[in-house]
């Protein structure tokens, strides 16, 4: 028995085979540069998911503020109206692919494996592949911005047709230049990324569970995370043959979106929301599970209604499906499926509502400790409610006709993504902080840096509703000083300027913990799920012994159980040894290398028909002799990943356990 | 596994390392279809929604389609579902020789239907005059079966590198071999269907067979090559790493097969026969 639960630790394929085929030695640093580009350790690569999102976060912040100052007063010239569309497309793009996705994406990373009990995740190789073709399509994405700077690349700017990139805008004949192009493939990269690891964390979530971790045992967060995955999966395929009709319509010559040829632009907005209604489930469905972390551990009482819970989660994956043609209200679709969609969008609100009595419920009767995360915490209940209550509002079709395209619908979806996600997000990172750097971030910086977050976020967007419903369109350049929104634009404004304040001392706080902060144990908030039970920073190995779960509350029940879990313990980490000790993913270059050769064909793939220019002299006709470079060193590097095989090496505990690590010696 | 691979004793339907016992690859593979079910869901129904507002001037497919030609083509691909089938069969009983066996016949079909395709878009362009640009149809029409048949191509090559895969000797190395050996293989497989298979369906519809050789001389000249090396790399080497422990391996790739099946059972059906009704 103890040896088939030792067993389950494996991650993949089983004993690794005698020889490989090798054309560059496997890399076996575990720090410096190498270390970091070539490693398979989920903690390191949902770290450096993590820096990279942050990175964003705060470029996307910053064109937010550019996008403020231009609205501070009326008839403003502080950016152009070209550079105004670059910046409130790429902030769209950049908040919600680059920022919020990767930040979610980097906790999936950081907490399943070791909140399920397992060593990695499923596909580690994989799983490094994801994280470099995350940079790849943000590279693509971005590197538009360099045309402002040096002239001679001429992408035309930043894409600028909104992150929606409706037809026929994103047409030849309307935005004939590259930025759209590097745009489509900058999405459709991003979207390989995605599904690539979703399908790891699928399989991980349900293949690599711990013994005794049963399906309705799983934490909260893990839970929403396998959903999330499924409408990742599910969801993106939509956008890829959009983005792909679009494509082939700019560069060869098809009729998805032309009308002149018998194309309807309306099939883009379909397909758009196909996935773009998943979409908001897939950013707001990981934060509900933070919350659901975070709530119990603070109330020091379990989750109220569990079940409940992880039903009515899987529950708005599933009507998620059904509610996209609620962005298309005012497009004409008829009676019938304008009713249909009022409906489901009505019903999508039950589940949810039902989430939130649930956590109410959670504190109810709590004993409320009221440290930084439980404040985050919420105030995303406060704030996503009232999201959800403007969202509901757009279900009746005919209130959402005057609400359409108005500064009405900024405010409801920025309560939902900065009230709703990005406050779980900011509850999450103070919360696991301690888990990955061992420091505790400083109570009172966190609580101040929360309250101008808060004060600062309801300044911004409260009075965009009033803006909206007295006609303020979105997506605007600037205004004339008679249309009655002086006032609560510059309001906003001032106030976008305090949530920067506040998010600016949010993530200076946590770079001064990071030096300086106060050490803490292992369980510094008395945690219930088994990250708490293993050492801040984990170790590599993440866990000495596969923990064997009895409780929902896996480490509660470790805490009052001491003597029955150290003698399962003790067992365990014997059984594993004689097995041969604990078995390790090897590193590779590969995932590297195909993200690089991705980068080189996509990025040429993009700027196809143009010719390639150096030094103001024209070297080749077109881009594709590049891309087919590129594709070659993708394939090419996909082929000998496969001939490496996933290998491994085997690490062992001393009797303080201690860990040694047996470097390529293969069993 | 590989422990048990010299008594026989592989269960190739449980693997006691997962929480489920459903082997990783698989449980991966079949995660990733129901992916790529979307993938063809968002382009059939392109199709159709066209298919409903037909422009003035559009193509109509009753006059372009060759349904004699694709009929059988569809056969010979229903058909190559069974050789995967066997080939399954044959590594999860441990038998190399015959999997190799099933797997140069699965590639073989799928390059026939493969090579249908290519003659049916040659003629299509060039006979019919129904280009990609020219018409919605067109559009649509030459997007979702050229994804089709872009699976069907990957899925070669997938077999492709599996057979490759069952040369790998016992004792390590053999890198190079492996890669002269792919290369040989994929340079039969594309001479095969780009060259060979529409050239002699083109040779039943009356062109002269001396034309066809003098036509595509150089490709056939380096197929011809390819495939001699691959009959010369195709013998038996020696003691082999492959076996039925990677029984797995062949049956995620037979997943992916039978599953493009699948999806041209239906393309066939909403692209093709619907026209006909």
């Amino acid at each position: 028995m103890a040896e088939a639960l030792a067993k389950s630790s494996f991650t993949g394929a089983g004993h690794a085979p005698a020889k490989t085929f090798d054309l560059f030695r496997r890399p076996t640093a575990k720090t410096g540069l190498i270390g970091w580009l070539t490693t398979v350790d989920h903690k390191k690569i949902g770290m450096m998911y993590g820096g990279f999102a942050i990175m964003f976060f705060l470029i996307g912040g910053l064109e937010a503020l550019m996008i403020r100052t231009q609205l501070i007063v009326p008839n403003n010239h502080f950016v152009t109206a070209q550079l105004y569309n670059e910046l409130f497309t790429m902030h769209g793009t950049t908040m919600i692919f680059l920022a919020v996705m990767p930040l979610n994406a980097a906790f999936f990373n950081l907490l399943i494996p070791i909140q399920i009990g397992a060593r990695d995740v499923a596909f580690p190789r994989l799983n490094t592949f994801s994280l470099w073709v995350w940079v790849v399509g943000a590279i693509l994405l971005n590197v538009g911005w360099l045309s402002h700077f040096v002239p001679s690349w001429k992408f035309g700017g930043a894409p600028d047709v909104g992150w929606f990139g409706y037809a026929p805008l994103t047409s030849k004949a309307f935005t004939p230049d590259l930025s759209t192009d590097l745009w489509v493939l900058g999405l459709q990269v991003l979207g390989l990324s995605s599904i690539v690891a979703s399908l790891n964390f699928i399989v991980t979530i349900i293949n690599l569970r711990a013994p005794g971790l049963t399906m309705m045992r799983l934490p909260v967060f893990t839970w929403m995370a396998l959903v999330t995955s499924f409408l990742l999966v599910l969801a993106l395929p939509a956008i890829a043959i959009a983005l792909v009709e679009v494509m082939f319509d700019r560069n060869f010559g098809t009729n998805f979106f032309e009308v002149s040829g018998g194309g309807q632009p309306i099939l883009w907005q379909h397909l758009f929301w196909v996935f773009g209604h998943p979409e908001v489930y897939i950013l707001i469905l990981p934060p509900m599970g933070y919350v659901s972390e975070i709530l119990p551990t603070f109330s020091r009482k379990p989750l109220f209604g569990y079940p409940i819970i992880v039903f009515s989660g899987v529950a708005i994956g599933f009507i998620g499906f059904g509610v996209w043609s609620h962005h298309m209200f005012t497009t004409g679709m008829g009676t019938i499926a304008t009713a249909a969609f009022s409906i489901a969008t009505m019903a999508i609100a039950v589940p949810t509502g039902v989430k939130i009595f649930n956590w109410i419920g959670t504190l109810w009767g709590g004993r409320i400790v009221t440290r930084t995360p439980m404040m985050f915490a919420l105030g995303f209940i406060w704030m996503f409610m009232l999201g959800g209550f403007s969202g509901i509002m757009h279900s009746a079709a005919p209130a959402d006709a005057q609400q359409q395209d108005s500064y009405f619908v900024i405010a409801h979806f920025h309560y939902v993504l900065i009230g709703g996600a990005t406050f779980a997000l900011l509850a999450a990172i103070h919360f696991w902080f301690p888990k990955f750097f061992g420091r505790l971030v400083p109570e009172f910086w966190g609580k101040l840096s929360f309250w101008v977050i808060f004060v600062g976020f309801n300044c911004t967007f409260f009075p965009m509703h009033f803006l909206g419903l007295n006609g303020m369109p979105r997506r605007t350049w600037t205004y004339d000083s008679n249309m009655g929104w002086n006032e609560g634009n510059l309001f906003a404004t001032v106030g976008a300027y305090l949530l920067g304040v506040g998010i600016f001392t949010y993530f200076a706080v946590l770079i001064y913990t990071y030096f300086k902060g106060e050490k803490c144990g292992n369980d510094p908030w008395d945690g219930r799920t088994l990250e708490w039970s293993i050492p801040s920073p984990p170790p590599e190995h993440n866990f000495a012994a596969i923990p064997s779960v009895h409780a929902r509350d896996a480490f509660w029940y470790e805490k009052t159980h001491k003597a029955e879990i150290a003698k399962e313990k003790a067992a365990l980490i014997k059984a594993e040894e004689s097995h041969g000790g604990i078995h390790m993913p090897d590193q590779s270059w590969y995932p590297l290398f195909s993200a690089i050769g991705l980068l080189i064909g996509a990025y040429n793939f993009a700027q196809l028909h143009h010719p390639v220019v150096i030094a103001g002299k024209e070297v080749l006709p077109s881009h594709l002799s590049l891309a087919i470079a590129g594709a070659t060193v993708l394939l090419v590097s996909c082929y000998l990943w496969a001939l490496e095989g996933p290998a491994g090496y085997h690490i062992h505990l001393d009797a303080n356990v201690n860990p040694t690590d047996s470097h390529g010696a293969h069993h | 596994m590989s422990s048990h691979a010299a008594t026989g004793q592989i269960d190739h339907h449980h693997d006691h390392t997962t929480s489920t016992g459903i082997p990783n690859k698989k449980l991966l593979w079949w995660a990733f279809l129901a992916s790529d079910c979307m993938f063809f869901g968002a382009l059939i129904s392109t199709h159709l929604v066209y298919r409903l507002n037909p422009p003035p001037g559009n193509a109509i497919p009753t006059q372009v389609f060759n349904i004699e030609l694709t009929s059988f083509s569809t056969f010979i691909l229903l058909m190559s579902s069974l050789l995967m089938a066997l080939a399954v069969n044959a590594i999860q009983k441990g038998n190399v020789k015959s999997t190799r066996l099933m797997l140069l016949g699965t590639m073989f079909f799928g390059c026939i239907f493969l090579g249908g395709q290519v003659f049916e878009f040659g003629h299509f362009v060039h006979e019919k005059h129904m280009t990609l640009s020219n018409s919605i149809f067109g559009s649509t029409f030459y997007t979702l079966t050229g994804t089709h048949g872009t699976h069907v191509a990957i899925g070669v090559l997938l077999l492709g590198m599996m057979y490759v895969r069952t040369f790998k000797p016992a004792g390590g190395g053999g890198f190079l071999l492996n890669f002269v050996h792919l290369a040989a293989v994929s340079v039969v497989a594309g001479v095969a269907f780009i060259y060979v298979v529409p050239g002699l369906i083109e040779v039943i519809y009356g062109l002269n067979i001396g034309v066809l050789l003098s036509r595509a001389a150089l490709p056939l000249g380096l197929g011809a090559v390819a495939a001699v090396a691959m009959i010369i790399l195709g013998r038996s080497r020696g003691e082999l790493e492959f076996g039925e422990k990677n029984a797995i391996d062949v049956e995620t790739i037979g997943l992916y097969w039978h599953f493009v099946d699948i999806v041209w059972i239906i393309i066939f059906t909403a692209v093709y026969l619907l026209e006909y009704l």
